[in-house]
């Protein structure tokens, strides 16, 4: 069986695979994550961390996209371990 | 003389659409590769079996939806300028994030071509794409190119060509939205239709009133305020 | 038939319409709308689109491996910005002599002609030796770095590595309350000042736009690069020679600019913590896939482009400051001339900064352009108030010592360059971005005093240890 749980992206290590369940942002920079891809539902690979260890660069829907600490922290997902 | 046309590039960040633009054109114009670089519209001249178009090439924008100035801009030009050809430019290795851009200008206009781009980096890496298939989903023209290698510019400039003289008819396919906001738009569709009557989408329109965009509101009043000024 | 948008009184209907929207609408309604849309691009795509064992784009992932590197990241921006800068520096050298020298031996025929026709002395002061000179010093010493500098932008552009740099910056960004992103608008500055007012439209939060505007002049552009690596080469690089110099003097370049990186990082810091106060907003950033550039068509695009644009507005500047700087030299009130009452007034205070009356008051003149900082200065430092022929740089540098120059000049007239006031295109293009007179003030306010301290705090410290 697989086993899931719940982490925030943020929490991601590379190579995760990610399936968001919901987003604790509201207002326009819901709206700028949403139209990135950032949509419930949506899987999102983490793919590397600055090398400052902050912003993190996802992949979602076949874009590489960074977010900061700030919203990555904000969306919750399952992560799927795929092993 | 004959008129001009006015076609205007659409499309995501880093699609190659400035490339295309360049391509096109020919003018001297720089091509980015960092989202948002074209952030005021660069305007060139193209010549085609002796027709003149007029290309404008619009701010890179993930959607649509007037989240930042980049996007109203893009959207202002199409809806309220309304070129005679809007030629959506996707990025064919990214076809499903590119899509969901397309789909909301099929939205808003109905004389779109959709211009798959980047087609030899995808047939590369292993990626087919049947864009007879998608004509007939999506209603309008789908056209593979390669801006860089400058490959299947004959038939672009020619549906191009078509579609702005009205041998071609596009009849874009529309979004069916779940139950619950296919009400709401229902309801409030013929307020809007009596408004804006057919110069602009009733639907999009009832739909992005719904969606609270008052950017869009604050648009629609002050080209009423100039049509009314004029009048 | 209609070409009214709807008729009269629909305004107020409008409004109407948008309250009974929001009536009816919901809080998911976006969440909804954008979930339907993805739907459908992914059933498109399934139906349309067929992948035949697709490979990953394992390019950018190793080459991102490498770029962006807890290791690599960092040197490799460094060397990268040490790269073009030394390419631009020691591939201008050359060039910029053969056009000094080309302009040189036309002006011999110019000064023929005008004897020729036997033109009175003002003419040919104000037309060869004000006007002439001073555009022709500005091509010549301008041109190459920015055929150089511009196009290998360009390309590093095109091929998607800006994007990573604002990656790895972006940490130290936001500690000082700004935005990665502004890392590109910084680049664009090494062109152009006044260019990069308008990309910061890059940055969507008005805060941190607010910030990549004001701090902008921190990092030299063009036109001031010109003033960089002449004094660089003639006062740091002096003992130096052939391959040794140009890379001494790039060192010193990169040098004062990581000295502007540094102070735009302090001011954002004090900005953010207060007039700018807030907290870090929209941050969303791309990583493109690496693309080749079409190499030529890049270089050529980005030469008529930019290079070309600039020129002809430091041309177009030029011409009438060297004509106004030879009339202010060549009229006179009292005994002295009006360039020398200017002088004379400000010398005091320019020694004060380490520096002298002629340096404040060619950067006075220099305001529309930066380029045309140094001509000045050289044509107010001879007597006749015209440029002489600059051969080589050798002449040049008997110029400056021969007017007291040390290498403390030499460097604070340098740091004052970094430092001072945005030029008059890049002060008009801030208003325009800000609509705020308040704003364009401050940004020609904050430099000033910065390079006013930070001049005045070397010249007496250096006084001081002897």
């Amino acid at each position: 069986m697989d086993k899931t749980n719940c982490i925030t992206l943020f929490e991601g290590k590379n190579g995760d695979f990610i399936q968001i369940t919901s987003m604790d942002i509201e207002g326009v920079m819901r709206r700028r994550l949403l139209d990135l891809g950032f949509v419930p539902g949506a899987v999102v690979e983490v793919v590397r961390k600055s090398p400052l260890g902050d912003p993190i660069a996802f992949r979602v829907s076949q874009t590489t996209i960074a977010l900061r600490r700030e919203e990555s922290s904000k969306i919750q997902g399952e992560l799927m371990n795929h092993d | 003389m004959t008129e001009t046309y006015r076609v205007a590039l659409a499309g995501n960040p880093n699609t190659g659409k400035s490339t295309l633009f360049n391509a096109l054109t020919g003018l001297k114009q720089h091509t980015g590769n960092w989202a948002g670089k074209t952030v005021t519209l660069a305007e060139g001249t193209l010549t085609h079996k002796g027709i003149n178009y007029q290309l404008i090439d619009l701010p890179g924008t993930y959607s649509i939806f007037s989240n930042s100035r980049d996007e109203e801009v893009a959207r202002n030009y199409i809806v309220f300028e309304k070129p005679d050809v809007t030629l959506v430019v996707v990025d064919a290795t990214s076809l499903e994030r590119n899509l969901n851009l397309a789909l909301q200008i099929l939205e808003m206009t109905r004389n779109v071509i959709i211009c798959i781009n980047l087609i030899d980096e995808a047939e590369k890496r292993g990626i087919s794409i049947n864009e007879r298939l998608l004509t007939r989903r999506l209603g309008v023209p789908v056209i593979k190119i390669s801006a860089r290698n400058k490959t299947g510019f004959p038939l672009l400039l020619d549906t191009i060509e078509r579609l702005a003289e009205g041998k071609l008819v596009c009849e874009p396919a529309r979004i069916t939205y779940d139950k619950d906001i296919e009400i709401k738009i229902a309801s409030l569709e013929p307020f809007v239709a009596e408004m804006v009557e057919d110069r602009i989408s009733s639907r999009w329109v009832a739909l992005r009133l719904l969606d609270g965009d008052e950017s869009l509101l604050d648009e629609l009043k002050s080209r009423l305020k100039v049509k009314e000024g004029s009048a | 038939m209609n070409t009214e948008l709807a008729n009269s009184g629909s305004r107020g209907d409008l409004n109407a319409l948008y309250e009974k929207a929001q009536q009816l609408s919901s809080s998911d309604l976006r969440d909804k709308i954008v979930g339907s849309l993805y739907q459908e691009s992914k059933r498109l795509c399934e139906a349309g689109v067929h992948h035949s064992n697709t490979k990953r784009d394992r390019r950018t992932e190793k080459l991102d491996a490498v770029f962006t590197s807890p290791i690599w990241g960092f040197p490799i921006m460094m060397v990268m910005l040490g790269i073009v800068f030394y390419l631009t520096i020691a591939g201008a050298n050359v060039p910029s002599d053969m056009i000094a020298r080309f302009f040189g031996w036309l002006e011999n025929y110019i000064t023929a002609f005008f004897q020729w026709i036997s033109a009175p002395d003002w003419l040919y002061g104000v037309l060869v030796l004000g006007l002439y000179r001073g555009t022709t010093w500005v091509v010549s010493v301008m041109l190459p770095p920015m055929a150089i500098f511009f196009p290998t932008f360009a390309l590093l552009e095109n091929y998607g590595y800006l994007p990573r740099v604002a990656f790895n910056m972006d940490r130290i960004f936001k500690k000082v309350g700004a935005h990665g992103k502004q890392s590109l608008t910084m680049a664009m500055g090494f062109g152009c000042n006044a260019a990069a007012m308008m990309s910061s439209r890059i940055i969507e939060s008005p805060r941190e736009r607010m910030l990549a505007i004001l701090t902008n002049n921190f990092v030299p552009c063009n036109g001031r690069w010109g003033t960089l690596i002449v004094l660089a080469s003639l006062f740091m690089a002096a003992g130096y020679t052939g391959g040794a110099k140009s890379l001494v003097t790039t060192s010193v370049v990169v040098g004062i600019v990581l000295f502007g990186i540094l102070v735009t990082f302090l001011v954002s810091w004090v900005l953010s913590k207060t007039v700018l106060k807030g907290v870090p907003t929209h941050y969303t950033l791309e990583l493109p896939a690496y693309r080749r550039p079409k190499f030529w068509e890049t270089v050529i695009r980005s030469s008529l482009e930019r290079s070309w644009a600039v020129l002809l507005r430091a041309v177009k500047v030029a011409a009438p400051a060297g004509i106004l700087t030879w009339v202010l030299a060549n009229v006179s009130v009292g005994d002295t001339s009006v360039l020398m009452h200017i002088v004379n007034f400000l010398d005091p205070f320019g020694q004060m900064l380490g520096l002298d009356g002629y340096i404040l008051m060619a950067f006075l003149i220099g305001l529309p352009a930066n380029e045309i900082v140094l001509p000045i200065l050289i044509m107010g430092y001879l007597s006749t108030g015209a440029l002489t022929e600059v051969d080589n740089l050798g002449d040049l540098k008997q110029i400056f010592v021969d007017q007291g120059w040390t290498w403390l000049t030499a460097l604070n007239m340098m740091l004052f360059s970094l430092l001072h006031f945005p030029c008059g295109t890049t002060l008009v293009n801030i208003y325009k971005e800000t609509k705020s007179i308040k704003w364009a003030f401050l940004a020609f306010l904050i430099p000033t005093m910065i390079a006013i301290f930070v001049t005045f705090v070397i010249a007496q410290s250096v006084k001081l240890l002897g």
